[in-house]
């Protein structure tokens, strides 16, 4: 049995790291935080040279042709770093929409535009409140063009395109729902940015008025398509949640150790130390879980939809719960601007919903779990 | 990645899984699948018994205590293969819960320490189960805090003198021996005046009482100790240095990797799958499937925690600190789950034994699930651990530290 990252995998990740500590200091996404950038361009640019934007894009396509477990490594280096870049709209969600459902070629277009960092992507999917549903999507497709609102789209004002979930039939089926490719750049799509939870990843409201779009995949399979879609990218935002944990347990551990009160350590009341034993207890069972979506995700088993849904709900577990208390065991600090445990708590609360939320992702398991008993 | 063997490790699966599906036995098998916390006894044989069997009968045929040497009556197997082992054994191996303390405490303490010729004389029939060992360390006044024991060793002549108590001593009832941790010096700082010892626990002067627990069953037992005498040759370590080697025993303790750990949560979504409530199936219920989820994630947490520490075995390399939450995570869960159960049947959960619901398979887990968070070091004593072992924070201020022994204050029960 070998449940690991291979050596190889474990040196990617060691050399993502060094990059992104190098090139992404929480002064770096403090340039987003506050609003004087939507995204680190710089870094964007230099994760394309680095070849992390298309490290599971074939290389008929523009990518270094590695594959999903290289990915894994780098989404939890990302994580870590809390990275001000459109990395998951374009590379978990706009990428591995078009390797699943794209045509020759649509991937001839985008894909190597994204390995580039030229095109940055994402997938417009929410209409204001509500989980994925076919019911909650009313943007109609009608002869080739897009009426309707979508929001919140994750990076949706730097991103220059994005996949659409349009509604082509009458009905709340699955098979009412077709998915569209649609160049923001074209007309009849009109950008807002929108405040929220975590600014060092934007959100936009896009509305389309008779936008010409180009379907993406078959008619009528689009919600097959996302499923398939959310669950990739749950495995991968799960690894960018297990680096985030895990960074926010070793900023409060080191400030345990380093902060004096009472004459002693803090790290060494058991009230202090216990709440980081169990912050690391999280941490490990969502690194676990996410090991075992990361092993059905690059093998395509039929696990995959139960292990993503796991490791969904056990890395937003681990992060909500370790970025709030590391807010606690700094005390005041913790809660003051200056102080970096609000960017990891922000992105921890802000990934919880990203893809549908906690009580969403219980619900897939358990759907999904009795599914597997019955077969 | 992957969950494959290596072609050694499929070899070693393949006549493993051959053998105990020639040997074991099988009348039990369904029984033994459906024990749970709490309810651990077969209905018409005596689970010593068939444990007993089942031990001898793995010893002859060189099945017992994989990892030992074969001298002791090992087989001299790679921790791996013991993992497989336990993987193919399955529900047989609820058979080996009355060996534990001695193969994987008693046994590796001898191993360091004993004289060659007791290692020769003793660790054969233990790893055979025809002696079964217990340990005698925990104390009234000793819990969490081992070190705080009070049972005294007085030499006399060749011998040593034991009296004292020992408490929460698992299996004293049925055991040959045992290893006993005992205060020689109460002049210097705690754990400077420790020795360990192995006793015959048939020798005169040891007297054992089952302890009646909160759950009315008698897992554990009292054993007292009036003027036994063991011979100086039955000590193990040096005189004084009884602390180190009960952490040798310890550490033994918790590197157990492999064993699956008992959360209650195969039971409650067997349950829940199957249960109506009132408004329709309990599965169907979004507060029932919230729960279950998030039980769910822990569970697969740790297997796929203890999945990571077997291919670090099975790459030769030493498991990382990660295996040390499975008994934090899973003995409250236990309790929360066996909780949960009883909610879901209404009023009627009130009601245990046969009567009850499942034949009150959650209610006995309810009643046992307190001990679970206590025995083999407490939740808090483990959350330490994690904390200072794995995080590398301060350990706590112990105010009796250098303090001689006889000089601590001391109250209460441990």
């Amino acid at each position: 049995m070998n449940f690991d990252f291979s050596d190889d995998q474990k040196q990617l990740r060691d050399q993502a790291r060094k990059f992104l500590t190098e090139k992404c200091s929480p002064k770096a996404v403090r340039v987003v935080l506050d609003g004087k950038a939507l995204y680190d361009k710089e870094l964007w640019k230099g994760l394309a040279e680095m070849g992390f934007l298309g490290v599971a894009i074939p290389e008929e396509f523009g990518g270094a042709g590695a594959g999903h477990l290289e990915l894994c490594v780098i989404a939890e280096e990302m994580g870590r770093a809390n990275a001000p870049v459109p990395f998951s709209s374009t590379v978990y969600l706009a990428a591995e929409a078009l390797l699943l459902a794209g045509s020759d070629a649509q991937k001839k277009k985008w894909l190597p535009a994204i390995a580039s960092g030229e095109a940055i992507g994402t997938l417009a999917l929410f209409e204001g409140k509500g989980n994925p549903s076919p019911k909650n999507v009313k943007l109609a497709a009608a002869g080739g063009v897009l009426n309707g609102v979508k929001k919140p789209v994750a990076d949706g004002a730097i991103a220059n395109f994005a996949v659409v979930a349009a509604r082509t039939g009458s009905g709340g089926r699955d098979s009412d729902i077709s998915l569209f490719l649609v160049d923001l750049r074209a007309g009849g799509v009109e950008v807002k940015n929108l405040t929220n939870l975590d600014p060092t990843r934007g959100q936009a409201e896009i509305t389309f008025k008779d936008c010409k779009a180009e379907p993406l995949g078959a008619a009528g399979e689009g919600w097959s398509i996302l499923t398939q879609v959310l669950d990739r990218a749950a495995v991968l935002c799960a690894f960018e949640q297990v680096g985030g944990s895990d960074r926010a347990l070793e900023i409060g551990r080191d400030y345990a150790l380093d902060r004096i009160a009472f004459g002693r350590q803090i790290g060494s009341f058991q009230a202090v130390k216990h709440m980081l034993a169990d912050m690391y207890v999280s941490a490990t069972l969502a690194r676990s879980n996410s090991y075992y979506g990361a092993w059905a995700l690059s093998t395509n088993a039929s696990e995959l939809p139960e292990a993503a849904a796991a490791a969904r709900i056990s890395a937003t577990q681990a992060f909500q719960h370790c970025a709030k208390n590391n807010i606690q065991v700094h005390g005041g600090m913790g809660f003051t601007w200056e102080f970096d445990c609000h960017m990891y708590y922000r992105r921890a609360n802000a990934m919880a919903l990203g893809l549908g939320s906690l009580s969403y992702w219980e619900d897939q398991l358990i759907d999904r779990m009795r599914k597997k008993n019955a077969a | 990645m992957n969950f494959d063997d290596t072609p050694q490790e499929a070899e070693f699966r393949s006549v493993a899984r051959a053998w105990i599906a020639a040997n074991a036995p099988k009348q039990y098998e369904e029984e033994l699948r459906k024990s749970s916390l709490g309810r651990t006894q077969l209905k018409n044989a005596n689970i010593l018994d068939v444990a007993k069997a089942w031990q001898k009968k793995k010893a002859d045929a060189g099945w017992a205590c994989l990892h030992w040497p074969k001298d002791y009556g090992g087989r001299g197997s790679s921790p791996i293969e013991r993992v497989i082992w336990q993987q193919e054994e399955g529900p047989f191996g609820q058979l080996s819960r009355m060996f534990i303390i001695g193969h994987g405490m008693c046994g590796p303490t001898m191993m360091a320490f004993a004289r060659e010729e007791h290692k020769r004389t003793y660790l054969p029939p233990l790893a055979s189960g025809e002696k079964v060992w217990c340990q005698l360390f925990s104390e009234p006044a000793g819990g969490s805090d081992v070190a705080g024991l009070r049972t005294r060793a007085e030499k006399d002549g060749d011998d040593w003198v034991i009296n004292g108590q020992k408490i929460w001593t698992s299996g004293a009832h049925y055991s040959d021996y045992g290893i006993l941790l005992t205060r020689t010096d109460p002049t210097v700082p705690k754990h400077k005046g420790l020795t360990m010892f192995f006793l015959d626990m048939k020798s005169s002067g040891v007297e054992v009482r089952p302890i009646k627990q909160a759950s009315g069953a008698s897992d554990f037992n009292e054993v007292y100790f009036t003027n036994v005498r063991i011979p100086d040759h039955q000590r193990l370590g040096e005189v004084g240095d009884g602390w180190n080697v009960s952490l040798t025993t310890l550490m033994n303790e918790r590197s157990a990797i492999g064993a699956a750990v008992s959360t209650g949560f195969p039971e409650l979504f067997e349950y829940c799958s199957s249960l109506m409530l009132d408004d329709g199936p309990a599965i169907e219920d979004r507060a029932v499937r919230s729960k279950l989820a998030n039980w769910a994630v822990k569970a697969s947490g740790l297997k796929y925690t203890s999945m990571r520490a077997i291919s670090s075995l099975s790459k030769g390399e030493r498991p990382g600190p990660e295996n040390s939450i499975g008994k934090l995570v899973a003995g409250s869960m236990i309790q929360d789950v066996a909780t949960y159960a009883l909610d879901l049947q209404g009023a009627a959960g009130v009601i245990s034994g046969e009567d009850a619901e499942l034949a009150g398979r959650f209610q006995a887990m309810l009643l046992r699930a307190p001990g679970t968070r206590v025995e083999g070091g407490t939740d808090e004593i483990m959350r330490n651990i994690i904390a200072e072992r794995v995080l590398g924070l301060p350990g706590d201020i112990r105010v009796d530290k250098d303090v001689p022994f006889n000089k601590i204050p001391t109250k209460g029960r441990g």
